[in-house]
């Protein structure tokens, strides 16, 4: 019925169950039900990107999920990009880039960063301005944002090539 | 967003049986990108939630004796990702790169877009030039539209109570054709089409006249259109821009367009001549197996 459920899922590894209402999305469980409050609301109807978590490794928009929806998923959220406090090389390419200001947009950026170099390791300023078209950023302009996933791009392949 | 229960059955028969018991206030659940922000906004209020994602009826995408089967349930990125679409169905795979960003792409289907029934939905001129029939599956079995015939107004379409559209089945692809979408938008992506244009067609053997085309409009009338009369006088004319110039003609004549931000009445006509020309140009490029040099989702 339209009372909770529970809901088994694996974030970041970790499998969870979580009781929640079928009107609740995937971003308000996250944040308010597992206090996972690192994946940001900005317009809550799919079109800013800052809630983008990783579902059975696509990216998506957390917005436009139902949370019982997640049923059986596997989750990776910003939580689960860093090693301990050990960041990765998207994560500190944006950090030296400056490639944020007020950050709200950040964690979206950077997950979908992560989808989109486990995909295409090597990617043009054309494939990563396309790849991230879906996420909205107020601060920056972007340009730094680009110059942040080359980056993070060339430092994983060199990292990977030793 | 409002109270709603939620169901995920496993069979086209138990879906349709739910549809049914909740006559009217159940409504299906696909990739949600539609659905779920039109429920937060309170536009849609629906009682029962059916998820369609676990039918493997409306997961479908292959190929057979029939031509291609797409599930109504498929989302965007297996469309694009799928090696027949790409060098076959070339205009799906054009739209399914053009709706939202990666994000959507990832969830949203087409089996969604044509169920919403916008009139700029992206895939549905493809779908339209490309032939493509909806096999729709109800109480009192199942029944075929074509696409063309399928949506009635904007969010209206000919699915009756305790409906569901199972996929959309293209004919094989004659050799010698080619096909192509493409939009009209103010920015490089992420927006709603300003025009669309689907084409298809097909050349005689030596790859210089027109044997067949089909032609379809979106974001111009209540509901996208097939420019029928566009599309038949292509029949048995050479490739030039003489032929291409009547075409375009013919397509503006059934453009009924809206004045709206995006765009004046005018402008969309206008707009419609020279996508028809620019698409079929592309089209017949295919056909005879040219790079257009189109860059993808842009
Ligand atoms: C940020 C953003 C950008 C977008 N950009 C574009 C764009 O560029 N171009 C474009 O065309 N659209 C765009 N859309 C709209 C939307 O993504 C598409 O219309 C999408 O294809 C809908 O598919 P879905 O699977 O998510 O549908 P859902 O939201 O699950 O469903 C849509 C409707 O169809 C009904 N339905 C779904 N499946 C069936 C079925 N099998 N049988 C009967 N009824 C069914 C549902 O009940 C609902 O009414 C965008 C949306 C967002 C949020
Ligand atoms: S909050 Fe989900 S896309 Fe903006
Ligand atoms: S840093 Fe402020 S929105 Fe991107």
């Amino acid at each position: 019925m339209s009372g909770k459920r529970v809901v088994t899922l694996t974030i970041n590894g970790d499998q969870t169950e979580v009781l929640c209402e079928p009107r609740q999305t995937l971003l308000e469980v996250l944040r308010n039900n597992l206090d996972f409050t690192g994946t940001k609301e900005g317009c809550s109807n799919g079109n800013c990107g800052a809630c983008t978590v990783l579902m059975d490794g696509r990216p998506v928009v957390s917005c436009l999920v139902l949370a019982v929806e997640a049923e059986g998923a596997e989750l990776r959220t910003i939580e689960g990009v860093a090693c301990g406090s050990h960041l990765d090389e998207v994560q500190s390419a944006f950090l030296e880039g400056a490639a944020l200001q007020c950050g709200i947009c950040t964690p979206g950026f950077i997950v979908q960063t992560e989808a989109l170099l486990a995909e295409n390791p090597n990617p043009s300023e054309d494939d990563i301005r396309f790849y991230l078209a879906g996420n909205l950023c107020r601060c920056t302009g972007y340009d730094k944002i680009v110059r942040a996933v080359q980056a993070a791009a060339e430092k994983r392949q060199v990292a990977r090539s030793v | 967003m409002h109270a709603f229960d939620y169901q995920a059955p496993t069979t086209v028969a138990e879906a349709i049986q739910l549809l049914a018991k909740h006559n009217g206030t159940a409504r299906p659940l696909a990739g949600g990108t539609d659905l779920i922000d039109q429920m937060r906004v309170g536009r849609f209020a629906p009682e029962v939630v059916i998820d369609v994602k676990k039918l493997k009826e409306l997961n479908v995408l292959s190929v057979d004796a029939d031509g291609l089967h797409v599930g109504a349930a498929v989302p965007c990125y297996r469309i694009y990702s799928d090696e027949t679409v790409n060098s076959q169905y070339t205009a799906l795979a054009d739209s399914c790169h053009i709706i939202g960003g990666i994000q959507i792409q990832s969830r949203a289907s087409i089996g969604g877009n044509l169920c919403n029934s916008g009139p700029a939905a992206d895939s549905t001129p493809s779908m339209i030039a490309l032939g493509g029939v909806c096999v729709i599956t109800g109480p009192d079995g199942t029944r075929e539209v074509p696409v063309e015939s399928f949506c009635t107004g904007p969010g209206k379409n000919v699915l009756k109570p305790g409906e569901l559209l199972v996929e959309v089945r293209f004919p094989t692809r004659p050799a010698n054709s080619g096909s192509h979408y493409r939009r009209m938008i103010p920015r490089n992506e992420m927006d709603i089409a300003v025009v669309g244009v689907g084409a298809s067609v097909v050349l005689d053997a030596s790859g210089q006249k027109f044997a067949s085309a089909r032609i379809a409009l979106g974001a111009v009338a209540p509901t996208p259109l097939f420019a029928q009369a566009a599309s038949a006088l292509l029949a048995g004319q050479p490739v030039n821009d003489e032929t291409l110039d009547k075409a375009a003609t013919a397509a503006r004549e059934i453009a009924s367009p809206i004045t709206d931000m995006r765009g004046t009445r005018e402008y969309r006509i206008h707009v419609t001549g020279v996508l028809v020309k620019r698409v079929l140009q592309a089209a017949v490029a295919r056909a005879r197996g040219e790079d257009i040099g189109y860059c993808r989702g842009h």
